[in-house]
């Protein structure tokens, strides 16, 4: 189970009283009626489903129900940062992400067993 | 290849079992192939197995980042079944089921089909009318599935508690006779031995890094770890990691990857006579041939390739198997361990042409695909093979999500994820 630090609350909690909530930093279209199927497609169904660092909007529902956004890595499950609502993307780009080698799974454990 | 048989058995019990060859071989990859199949699972391994059978293409290599059949064809809970609402889905999931019944004789290797029923429980009036839609919709399909009464669901499968007292109150289940399990390893190795056998090079521990196109836009080969592989065609069979292959062709897919979990007990003597799945209460188990509970747990609620879930979601489901199996109450839980599910907006697959000319997609299978894999594959190696999809995989393409002709299987899975 994971910890989530909400930044409303100011405090680490469990797993159990948050919900993901899709991808973060998405504008959603003012102008629905007017989009071609294309771009309709490309906003409603198509998704980016990163490996790696990820933004993704979470929701303390069994807290202080309030929206924030989180940093992760869908690698190794690990939040790098979480932030309120409304604020830009924050620079995390000195951050190495994790990948199958960094990351100690019970296969690559397994793996490398003697 | 020397074929499996009783005689064989013989023939090696007398010399020792020193006869026996190496089931496929691990081949240098050439400079080109006619198909490369990405992704050494039970789907891609048929695919190449059925296009060197029925297409007779034999210029085929299947490349696989780590160990074959490592993937969800190794990590999930077996069952086949084939009772979907729509006619599309019936369609290619009774396609598979046809071809479950001699898959054993055909590959002439045995992955022990074993149809011993799939009982689905209904715990309500809501469960009670969404299963009698489904039995009837499976009936004018030509789909087995029967309503039961809940002492015939105890008859079916003694361990069940259908008092009136029970936590799940139980008052009735749909059964699929003709479903069952399967030993999802010798899928993957009977496929392998049989399309190694046609000619097929299969490569393990090959990652691809990228695809390269030619300068009008169709595939030219992939880029792995040991090199660049050219071909004509390339199938992409990856589960999971999709939406990362596809990104390499530019193409965005309409794929959420999230961890699924599994579980099993230790083995005890045979006491679980079918498949039971309960949707509302969340839980599915069966007994291996081997005596262990197999239990499938839920999807986590976040994106993940880390092959790993949170452990409340095991207990969740394990609360549910020990409310309507209270004999099972004692058991020991003996392994867990997750796979990366590939998950589309409908909840139904993807096997289709792409955007790119050349490239082929096989996914989407969600949380449900190894029941459909010799049919999956079999109408997959016919889009390769044809470059059109065969008429029982033509409306599960990827423009649908463009044209809104979706396949809603979301609100009829057995089990809700």
């Amino acid at each position: 189970m994971l910890l989530i630090y909400c930044p409303y609350c100011e405090e680490e909690r469990s797993e159990l009283e948050f919900r993901q909530a899709g991808d973060a930093h998405i504008a959603r279209p003012t102008n629905m009626t007017e989009m071609t199927d294309e771009e309709f497609e490309a906003f409603f169904f198509l998704r980016d489903n990163v490996k790696g660092l990820t933004y993704e909007r979470w929701r303390h529902l069994n807290g202080c129900g309030r929206f924030f956004n989180a940093a992760r890595d869908t690698v190794s499950d690990k939040f790098v940062t979480t932030y309120k609502a409304g604020l830009p993307k924050p620079d995390i780009s000195a951050l190495r992400p994790a990948t199958e080698a960094t990351v100690e799974t019970y296969e690559a454990t397994e793996s490398n067993a003697k | 290849m020397r074929k499996y048989s009783v005689f064989a058995v013989a023939r090696e019990a007398m010399r020792g079992h020193r006869g026996w060859e190496a089931q496929w071989t691990s081949p240098e990859p050439r400079k080109e192939y006619d198909v490369i199949i990405i992704g050494a699972g039970g789907h891609g391994l048929g695919t190449a197995y059925y296009l060197a059978k029925e297409h007779g293409i034999t210029n085929i290599a299947v490349l696989e980042k780590g160990w074959l059949g490592g993937g969800n064809t190794g990590r999930n809970t077996t069952i086949i079944r084939s009772n979907y609402l729509y006619d599309e889905s019936a369609g290619i999931y009774d396609h598979a089921l046809k071809l479950w019944d001699d898959l054993s004789q055909d590959l002439n290797y045995n992955v022990m089909y074993s149809a011993r029923g799939v009982m689905m429980l209904s715990h309500n009036i809501h469960d009670q009318q969404v299963f009698k839609r489904h039995i009837h919709a499976n009936r004018l399909n030509g789909i087995d599935n029967e309503w039961l009464t809940p002492e015939q669901a105890k008859e079916f499968c003694p361990p069940l508690d259908i008092s009136r007292t029970a936590r799940y109150p139980i008052n009735g289940a749909a059964l699929q006779r003709r479903g069952g399990t399967a030993r999802h390893d010798a899928v993957a190795w009977g496929y392998a031995r049989a399309a190694a056998d046609r000619g097929v090079h299969i490569i393990q521990n090959c990652e691809v890094t990228g695809l390269r196109r030619h300068a009008n836009g169709a595939i030219a080969g992939v880029e792995t770890n040991r090199g660049y592989i050219g071909a004509k065609k390339v199938g992409v069979v990856a589960a999971g990691h999709t939406s990362v292959l596809m990104e390499m062709a530019e193409v965005r897919m309409p794929l959420v990857s999230y961890p699924l979990q599994a579980l099993v007990s230790e083995p005890v003597k045979p006491i679980f006579p079918c498949v039971v799945m309960s949707n509302t209460v969340h839980a599915y188990i069966s007994q291996s041939d081997k005596g262990e509970l197999v239990i499938g747990a839920g999807t986590d609620q976040y994106s993940s390739y880390s092959q790993t879930g949170g452990l409340q979601i095991i207990t969740h489901t394990l609360d549910a198997i020990c409310e309507l199996f209270p004999i099972f109450r004692r058991m020991k839980m003996m392994r867990s361990w997750g796979g990366i599910v590939d998950v589309t907006p409908d909840r139904s697959p993807i096997l289709a042409k792409t955007p790119v000319p050349g490239l082929y997609v096989n996914c989407g299978w969600g949380t449900g695909g190894f029941k459909a894999t010799p049919g999956s594959a079999n109408v997959f190696a016919h889009t390769i093979a044809n470059d059109a999809p065969h008429k029982i995989n033509a409306p599960f393409t990827l423009e649908r999500f463009r044209s809104g002709r979706l396949i809603d299987e979301a609100a009829a899975a057995a089990v809700a994820h």
